[in-house]
């Protein structure tokens, strides 16, 4: 569904990513990992251009293709494509809004007025981020009153209250608890039936548990991309190895 | 980077390493009793016993360990599951040569019915299996190891051809049948020897290469030999638990 082709990046001079191929598929979740600094991020940026806000940062070879179409194109709008490939970051950050609010902020800005579509969006959003129960009774509370696992899982209803056919996820659990960590896994597994996820995470036992494919990133290049058991159980190169032992460095 | 609990790690396999050791030793004193009909050397190769049983035990206890509280990946995940698999295959190694020697003792109290000439060629065979393929464990060379697991024929063919051997003397000299049967049983421990070799041989080569080679082609056992005996046959090889 997402093919990254020879994709090499700069920020300013330095060259953060070399010569990345990579395929995603659809409705699977993948998983980047690899260091700090070893370029998961900044490539997981690059698919839906949160980049461009970055000055000097250009790709400089290679190209990005979503269904077939390269995401930096002239012609292709970015907010088009933010809409299409959502996003959920490593700190909650919800709106200081109500709960309900935040999750129709996005449609609001599609210019959706209709009360009962927002009504339900906001109720399919909320069950789908697995929140609906636990804030059913409280929609016009702030969004910031609630705790640090319900604001992420809020934030990933905002996300999907779009209808967004991508879902990526910087670090979506480094922030929560171990039991919040284990809803938003759960939430993950339910997602990919519908959505196709790609997440960069630090802890290697959330790649092994949620993730279909693993990507190990060391440097600024993709070393390894395999099925998620390959990687764990039998990793073709002995840096994957050391890695994904906890032996790097 | 060495982590601080590398060292549990050296410390799993050399207890391994020193498990399997001390099986060979068990099971070619036990054989050598049999051949110089020493009934002290059987004694002690049945007090001996007692050492495999600890040392599987402790090394099932500390890969449980180390899973639980290490969270092992790749090879390090496959030693440890390997290490309790071939702990087991070791420690009925060791049953076996007890087994032999306590049959050594049973038949010091009569006359040598023949010649041992099969039973060493075979017990030689066996042995050799189990140290290539403990070998695979410190070097790594998982070929050796399959070449181990092809062997397995050869004992099986041997044990076969004992049990048509006795199993005419026993007709010919009913007066044979105690020490005949004694032979028999002593033939078999010696091809479960070799069937556990075989395991172990099987469980290094998934550790070197992450493949699970049991019962495929590659390592398909004993044909030929186990054809020729009956359906009821008592001392026939091929069981594999």
């Amino acid at each position: 569904m997402i093919e990254i082709g020879n994709l090499d990046f700069h920020y300013g001079p330095s060259q953060a990513l070399h010569d990345i191929t990579l395929n995603i598929a659809e409705r699977e979740v993948t998983a980047f990992i690899g260091p700090s600094g070893c370029g998961k991020s900044t490539l997981l940026r690059c698919l839906n251009r949160m980049n461009d806000l970055i000055d000097g940062a250009r790709i400089s070879r290679g190209a990005i293709r979503i269904r077939g179409v390269d995401i930096h194109q002239r012609d292709v709008e970015v907010m088009e494509l933010r809409k299409r490939v959502g996003m959920v970051f490593q700190k909650s950050n919800p709106f200081p809004k109500s709960i309900y609010e935040n999750v129709v902020y996005g449609l609001r800005l599609q210019g959706v007025r209709d009360k009962t579509r927002l009504d339900e969006a906001v109720e399919t959003s909320l069950r789908g981020a697995a929140l609906w129960d636990e804030v059913k009774d409280r929609l016009h509370a702030s969004g910031l009153s609630l705790s640090g696992g319900q604001q992420q899982r809020l934030c990933i209803a905002r996300t999907i209250a779009i209808e967004p056919e991508v879902i990526l996820m910087d670090e979506p659990c480094s922030a929560l608890d171990p039991i919040a960590t284990a809803k938003v896994e759960e939430l993950i597994h339910q997602l990919k039936l519908r959505y196709t996820i790609v997440i960069v995470t630090h802890n290697m036992q959330q790649a092994a548990r949620c993730s279909d494919r693993t990507a190990f990133f060391y440097l600024g290049k993709l070393i390894e991309f395999a099925p998620t058991r390959e990687i764990f159980m039998t990793p073709s190169n002995p840096q994957t190895e050391a890695y994904v032992s906890g032996r790097f460095g | 980077m060495k982590r601080f609990f590398d060292s549990e790690l050296e410390l799993f396999r050399s207890k391994l390493i020193l498990m399997g050791e001390s099986s060979v030793r068990q099971a070619r004193d036990a054989m050598k009793s049999l051949v110089e009909g020493d009934v002290s050397l059987a004694q002690r190769v049945i007090a001996a016993d007692d050492e495999l049983d600890r040392l599987e035990i402790e090394i099932d206890d500390e890969a449980v360990r180390y899973m639980t509280l290490r969270s092992p990946v790749a090879t390090e995940l496959r030693l440890v599951i390997v290490g309790m698999k071939a702990s087991h295959d070791l420690e009925r190694v060791g049953d076996e040569a007890t087994n032999i020697a306590k049959r050594v003792v049973r038949l010091a109290a009569e006359p040598q019915l023949k010649p041992y000439v099969d039973l060493p060629r075979m017990a030689g065979i066996a042995l050799e299996m189990l140290r290539d393929a403990l070998d695979c464990f410190l070097d790594g060379d998982a070929e050796k190891a399959l070449a181990v697991c092809r062997r397995d024929a050869e004992v099986d063919a041997i044990n076969h051809q004992l049990y048509r051997e006795l199993t005419s003397f026993m007709i010919e000299k009913p007066g044979t049948i105690s020490r005949a049967l004694e032979l028999m049983f002593i033939s078999k421990s010696i091809e479960r020897i070799a069937d556990h070799a075989t395991n172990i041989a099987e469980e290094m080569v998934y550790l070197v290469r992450g493949k699970d080679i049991r019962h495929t082609d590659e390592v398909k056992r004993s044909g030929g030999a186990a054809a020729l005996a009956g359906p009821s046959d008592a001392a026939g090889s091929d069981t594999r638990r």
